[in-house]
């Protein structure tokens, strides 16, 4: 019997591994150009902070109180106002995606807010299938709304009713922009698809070209034949790793407030655990073309959805939140986050190491368990 | 010829679906999806936490604190008692957002001035933030209304909103049409890239290259079965969306699957180009992932295409999955006929052309 590792044997093994994937151009494509290729196209293709809404504008009364309230909406940066004569036009232009949402100033508008007894009733139809834009029309269009009721109000010398102020402050990231929370979710994403990617073919494709026999009949063991999958791939994910969030912060000015050690560390614990994924699927499927597609199927699909890295979690049913404590994205994306924005928050940062070291052992420990040192 | 070709056809079919394991891998996956993701792709605030640090406990404070609670967006109710609280509350992610009272709240409110409240939020999660943010907007907002309710006239003006196309701002009607567009993508590409590729490793493409069939027909026996395949992945989430999930069809059946056939041609030539092009199956995968990752994120499904830059926006126009989400949604939800849905057809057309024809030129020349 011999020792589980020998250093000589790991570092052989290793060696043949390092050479396998530098003399293959598309590993280094897939560890450095990819995601930085990726965390581009992620940073200015998702964006969730509407620059400016197309809303169509229909003034049926062209009265002076018509056009002072058109004044309002022309006035918000946030809406890109295009008039057009008829509702019809509107309805059309809505349908076919041209304005994400119209106001129609009715014929009678002028007549009914000079009655004080009468209310003047606006309409606003939004494009429903696009909700979150939806919703920031209807948001925009009565922040204007507003604006414009109490600008007449004090210019008619009316007293504005006392309220209630609202002041937001957000923390960490004071203009609410959406990329500075969606770049460290996106690069987790890329990393659990760099991950999966660069381990899910290497064992599939051992035994497709028959050479995993030949290695089943060396005395290497188990551990060393794991090991060898893993380093070389973790070495190159962790640089991967690293570039991404030099990427993120010197070129697209996301701040990062956490240390580089903690982002070493947890990155480490969370690239076993991705790096395990694919080399199980790879492990059991023993068929690069099922791997491959396996891997798109568990790595990248449930990381965009159900990570929090876009969509958030609280709000999902119960049984879809317990499903998503089993995605390792979810705690490396809380991490990165957190890192990020808020700089080292232990409790976070110690709670998300923890799922992730279980979650890695528990795919690496499922492929030790699956990779059978005797052949059938 | 259309028996060689069937012929290439059942070929490929066959080894598609040969065993268990294959088989699994192209219909589970589907099934997953479709009951997994319409319930979590949602960009509402349900079920979140609110904590309060309140310093005046008054009537007024307590009211609205009240009112806070039977809110739908919070479930929760945290009440901090200092500025520490407030700080662990935000950087744990214990809460979405503080409110924080100040200490004469209720006094300044019966006196008639206008206090003001601080809401802080979680910056990590700023678009959630927004959201939560107009809910207390409105919470407060029906306050105030109902308090000066008997002191005030009639409101001038009223809002009246309407949506158009999902009238509950209902996200599953936003995302399983979305979803028939992308899980046909990742499928048919995917068969059409590594297809060829898994020929060559196993030398079987050489085979068929000395066979009596022309590049053609081979683009044509790879082509065929990837859209069969496809087709029956996106009628399963279409039999759900409208079945299971109640969204109604408003379209036309014959115009979606019309589209769809545009749709996957355009996707075989981007498969059968990367077929072209790579000599192992790795490396087909990962120029078919470099290909898909992009084309899913940038479809308007993450997020919508009107937010990005605009040179990213012409960019994206050789993205067939944009044009098809916007397809698909369209007869899904808006009814749209064949002429409104043109603009999105034909770049379709010219996309599946370009890269039939590049892939076709790419096979001659390995040929020669």
């Amino acid at each position: 019997m011999n020792a589980p590792v020998s250093i000589r044997r790991l570092r052989a093994l290793c060696r043949k591994e390092t050479w396998q994937i530098l003399r293959d151009p598309s590993s280094n494509l897939i560890a450095f150009v990819l995601p930085v290729v990726m965390l581009f196209i992620f940073g200015y293709g998702i964006n969730l902070d509407s620059t400016a809404v197309n809303l169509g504008l229909v003034l049926e009364d062209k009265s002076p109180e018509a056009r002072h309230f058109a004044d309002s909406l022309y006035g918000s940066p946030y809406l890109n106002v295009v008039t057009s004569q008829t509702r019809a036009e509107m309805e059309q232009a809505l349908t076919a995606g041209r304005v994400r949402g119209f106001v129609v100033v009715p014929l009678d508008f002028a007549e009914k807010l000079k009655r004080p007894s009468d209310t003047a009733p606006l309409l606003v139809v939004a494009d429903g299938s696009e909700p979150n834009t939806a919703s920031f029309v209807q948001n925009y269009v009565s922040g204007a709304w507003s604006g414009w009721l109490q600008q007449r109000a004090s210019e008619r010398g009316e007293t504005p009713p006392p309220g209630i102020s609202l002041e937001p402050r957000f923390w960490f990231n004071p203009g609410a922009e959406s990329r500075n929370y969606l770049i460290p979710g996106s690069i987790t994403i890329i990393m659990t698809v760099i991950g999966a990617l660069l381990t899910s073919l290497v064992v599939a494709r051992e035994w497709e070209r028959g050479t995993m026999e030949a290695l089943l009949a060396s005395p290497v063991t188990r551990t060393e034949l794991l090991l060898s999958k893993l380093l070389p791939y973790y070495a190159l994910g962790i640089v991967s790793l690293f570039l991404c969030v030099g990427v993120a912060v010197f070129i697209m000015q996301v701040p990062f407030r956490g240390s580089l050690l903690a982002l070493w560390g947890i990155g480490s614990i969370f690239l076993a655990s991705s790096l395990g994924l694919g080399l199980l699927l790879s492990t059991v499927l023993r068929n690069q073309f099922d791997a491959a597609q396996a891997a798109l199927n568990a790595a990248f699909l449930p990381a965009m959805m159900l990570s929090g890295f876009l969509f958030e979690i609280r709000s999902m049913p119960v049984f879809i939140q317990c499903i998503t404590y089993l995605i390792p994205a979810r705690y490396f994306v809380t991490a990165m986050q957190t890192l990020f924005q808020a700089g080292n928050v232990s409790p976070i940062l110690l709670d998300s190491g923890m799922f992730l070291v279980a979650a890695g052992s528990f795919f690496i420990g499922l492929t030790a368990l699956k990779t059978r040192r005797r052949l059938e | 010829m259309f028996s060689r070709i069937l012929t290439l056809i059942i070929k490929e079919l066959q080894t598609l679906l040969r065993d268990r394991q294959s088989r699994t891998i192209l219909i589970v996956p589907v099934f997953l999806q479709l009951a997994l993701f319409p319930f979590a792709a949602t960009l509402e605030v349900k079920n979140n936490t609110l904590a309060v640090y309140n310093e005046d406990n008054g009537r007024e404070s307590t009211e609205l604190m009240q009112r806070f609670s039977q809110a739908q967006a919070f479930t929760e109710l945290l009440t901090l008692h200092s500025e520490a609280e407030v700080r662990r509350a935000i950087d744990n992610q214990q809460a979405l957002i503080v409110l924080r009272f100040p200490p004469d709240f209720s006094r300044d409110i019966v006196a008639g001035r206008t206090p003001k409240i601080q809401a802080i939020l979680d910056g990590r999660r700023s678009n959630s933030g927004q959201i939560a943010f107009s809910y207390v907007q409105q919470i407060i907002n029906a306050y105030t209304v109902e308090r000066l309710g008997s002191l005030q006239k009639t409101a001038p003006s009223t809002l009246v909103v309407r949506y158009w196309f999902n009238p509950n701002l209902d996200y599953t009607w936003h995302i399983l049409p979305s979803l028939i567009a992308i899980i046909t993508t990742i499928s048919a590409l995917i068969i059409t890239a590594l297809s060829v590729a898994r020929e060559r490793e196993q030398g079987t493409f050489d085979q068929l290259l000395v066979s009596p069939l022309t590049p053609g027909m081979i683009m044509v026996g790879k082509t065929i079965p990837a859209m069969l395949v496809a087709m029956v992945q996106g009628t399963i989430i279409l039999l759900g969306a409208v079945f299971v999930y109640r969204i109604p069809f408003e379209g036309s059946l014959l115009l979606l699957y019309g589209s769809m056939i545009f749709y996957i041609l355009a996707l075989a030539g981007f498969g059968l180009l990367i077929s072209s092009i790579c000599a192992t199956q790795q490396q087909a995968f990962l120029a078919a992932f470099s290909f898909v990752m992009p084309a899913i994120l940038l479809s308007g499904y993450a997020s919508p295409i009107d937010n990005m830059p605009v040179w990213l926006q012409y960019l994206d126009w050789v993205n067939p999955l944009r044009h098809f989400v916007v397809i698909v949604k369209g007869i899904f939800l808006k009814d749209s006929g064949l002429v409104a849905l043109l603009p999105n057809l034909l770049p379709l057309l010219v996309i599946a052309i370009a890269t039939l024809g590049a892939a076709d030129w790419m096979f001659r020349r390995h040929l020669g």
